[in-house]
């Protein structure tokens, strides 16, 4: 591979990082796509817009959200310094409203009167029907049946926010499927409907600006760390569902060559069983929902259901400029099955007081397999990207607790 | 203008000098199974469809409502490939050198097999023209140029969003025929006002001479003809493959007489542009 000067400058004008990201979508889309890349490209430089992102990150928000040095952890694995980025400790409990604030805004700033979203773990979903409900704009949530089993309080926090939640049976019933019924939705409403998708996929200008939101995590991080330690981190560790919270963890450290950043795949049942969520590990390049990308597909091209028991991660893509990081190298990107983010899981709640949605349970679970191995002065940065209120009933029926719900 | 050596050439042509508009017939290659599908576009000619669009199945159907979705996710389930698709063809190609087939579908299937290849296997099994749901013109040069030099027609589709702005860029590398999308959203569901089809059919014809086909929403004879008064051609889908779909039985498996079931409908709609499936001989 060749050695690029900067790896911040993707993607290029028609949405491309390398060969991945792009706009694969029917005629009756384009123009609105289009209408969304003006938009945005607008609002970029409009610094009214990023103040009035930065006062909601601010006073709704909740940040900056802290860096926090996980001292018993850190000693338990013998190794590496790390520190937390609380992102669940954000309005929501999540990263994903990050996204969801500056979305809607450009919503507004475009003067669309709906919006729609898809949702995986109902974090998203939560997070689109808070800012929703903020602005006073009604909201469909589209949520695959399994996942509206798995993340029940996640459903009735949708519903008491305002949003309709509508159930998709099609496939698994899960993020796929709910993606295609939202996409579905929109060819529908063309007019007055703005699509807030909750990770670095889709269409262009999506992947760039879901990451443009979300690259505050990173930015905080930078600085707060040299608050603390007087430098850079070492490395950088997240979680991959779709890869927001990762890429706007990664991104502003992706030009500086000695950090070591590390994505965290949904590796399921095991990569060797099939059933598992690690696109980038065990997929192969295709193009779906918008984007080229790596994706698990079948030798004829149709796309597979992923596993997880993390309904966040159980995505059978991942965004394009993941996929175009991953081909360079910049990116390691590693895979951690059910069983051990569930260790992960339990083994965070008990040591720090801290319990982890059972995404960042995957990439703790990463940290808890290479923490120990790196010297004491290696400072490692991991996204707690969400805390696991949301997942307590699907853990405790797993460990074979009865919970009266 | 259309390419008068081609098929989709010869039949507009056809069409024009009878003086009326055609019957576009989708199907998915496929569905239930093989050798319904295979009694399915082997009677599709006679029964009355001018030209035959044949969807590749694809496991996420994003442009699709619920009836498409279904036919597809039948068709994968017994087991259909593109490979297999594109066999079909081949031997329909060996049966009728006349009646035109496009192949509808999405891109990830064909992207997986190479472009190059598909292309060469498409144009050996006498695949005549492509539509792709999710290759808009900003993304289709990758797959547009190897179809053009296999002298396959890549058919794009135009939609009520497509404005003045955007229909050159759509029709710049359009041949064969147009496909407008009548309404924005999926197919098999809402049907297109008929007026607002004229109006924008008096747009499109602004920016090209080429013939224009109408698809979504439309299920009956009285709609077909009414979108015949006003365009070249008249596509229905959702309405066949839900014929299908009233046709399984409890497994899943069809009950006899779906093909026929199937085609008696393509003979209805076809009567009502007098299109009754004679020139078939
Ligand atoms: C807490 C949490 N982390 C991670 C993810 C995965 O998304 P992404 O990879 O885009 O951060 C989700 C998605 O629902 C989530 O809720």
């Amino acid at each position: 591979m060749t050695k690029l000067n900067t790896y911040r400058a993707g993607p290029d004008e028609a949405g491309h990082f390398g060969i991945y990201g792009g706009r694969f979508v029917a005629e009756t889309l384009m123009p609105l796509i289009l209408e969304v890349e003006k938009a945005y490209t607008e609002a970029k430089d409009d610094p009214a817009f990023w103040d009035e992102f930065h006062s909601q990150m601010k006073h709704y928000v909740g940040r900056p959200s802290p860096l926090y040095f996980a001292r018993r952890l850190t000693e338990h694995f013998g190794g590496a310094k790390v520190y937390f980025k609380r992102d669940e400790l954000n309005h929501t409990g999540a990263h994903k409203i990050n996204n969801t604030i500056g979305q809607i805004l450009l919503a507004r700033r475009m003067g669309k009167t709906r919006v729609i979203a898809e949702t995986g773990a109902g974090q998203h979903g939560v997070a689109t029907a808070t800012v929703c409900a903020l602005f006073d704009i009604p909201c469909v949530v589209y949520m695959g049946e399994t996942d509206i089993e798995r993340q029940s309080p996640n459903v009735f926090r949708m519903k008491l926010l305002g949003a309709d939640i509508v159930p998709v049976s099609a496939g698994t019933g899960t993020l796929k499927d709910a993606m295609n019924e939202a996409l579905r939705d929109w060819v529908a409403n063309v007019d007055d409907t703005f699509y807030i998708i909750g990770t670095v996929a889709g269409p262009h200008p999506y992947p760039a600006m879901v990451r443009d939101f979300q690259a505050v995590i990173g930015n905080e991080v930078r600085e707060q760390l040299h608050e603390a330690e007087g430098r850079k981190p070492d490395s950088l560790v997240a979680c991959i569902g779709g890869g927001s919270n990762a890429m706007g963890l990664f991104h502003p450290f992706l030009d500086d060559k000695d950090v070591r950043i590390i994505g965290v795949e949904a590796a399921g049942h095991g990569i060797e069983t099939g059933e598992h969520c690690a696109s980038l590990t065990a997929g192969k390049p295709g193009v779906l929902h918008g984007n080229r990308t790596y994706l698990l597909q079948t030798d004829d091209g149709q796309i597979l259901d992923g596993h997880s028991i993390s309904a966040g991660l159980d995505y059978p893509g991942i965004g394009p400029e993941h996929s175009w990081l991953f081909d360079n190298g910049r990116v390691e990107y590693v895979s951690v099955t059910d069983k051990e983010a569930l260790d992960a899981f339990q083994l965070c709640t008990k040591m720090e007081g801290i319990i982890p949605a059972l995404e960042p349970a995957h990439a703790l679970a990463h940290v808890a397999k290479i923490a120990g191995d790196l010297p004491k002065d290696h400072l490692m940065v991991m996204n707690m990207c969400g805390r696991g209120d949301k997942d307590v009933f699907a853990v405790a029926r797993i460990l074979g607790i009865e919970l009266s719900q | 203008m259309t390419n008068p050596e081609t098929r989709i050439g010869k039949r507009f042509a056809a069409l024009k000098a009878e003086r009326r508009a055609g019957l576009v017939t989708f199907v998915t290659a496929g569905d239930p199974d093989m050798e319904t599908s295979r009694e399915i576009l082997f009677g599709l000619p006679g029964a009355g469809a001018d030209l035959i669009e044949l969807g590749m199945p694809f496991s996420d159907p994003m442009a699709d409502g619920p009836s498409i979705q279904a036919s597809s996710l039948r068709a994968l389930k017994n087991g259909m490939t593109l490979k297999k698709t594109l066999d079909l063809v081949a031997e329909f190609r060996n049966a009728d050198n006349d009646t035109p087939v496009v192949l509808m579908g999405y891109y990830n299937p064909i992207y997986i097999l190479g472009v190059d290849a598909f292309a060469a296997e498409a144009q050996a099994a006498g695949v005549d023209g492509l539509i792709i749901v999710d290759l808009p013109p900003e993304e289709v040069d990758e797959l547009w140029k190897p179809a053009r030099d296999a002298g396959i027609d890549f058919i794009f589709l135009t939609a009520p969003t497509s404005d003045d702005a955007r229909l050159p860029v759509i029709v710049k590398r359009a041949s064969g025929f147009i496909y407008y999308v009548s309404i924005t959203g999926i197919t098999g569901t809402r049907s297109a006002d008929i007026a607002d089809v004229e109006t924008a059919l008096k747009r499109i014809r602004k920016h090209t001479g080429l013939p224009i086909a109408v698809g979504f929403g439309i299920k009956t004879p009285e709609q077909v003809a009414e979108i015949a008064s006003v365009a070249d051609a008249a596509v229905v889908g959702s309405a066949l493959v839900d014929v299908i779909a009233a046709n399984l039985d409890p497994d899943g498996k069809p009950e006899k007489g779906v093909a026929e079931k199937l085609l008696a409908l393509v003979a209805d709609l076809a009567a009502g542009i007098g299109g009754a499936g004679e020139k078939v001989a």
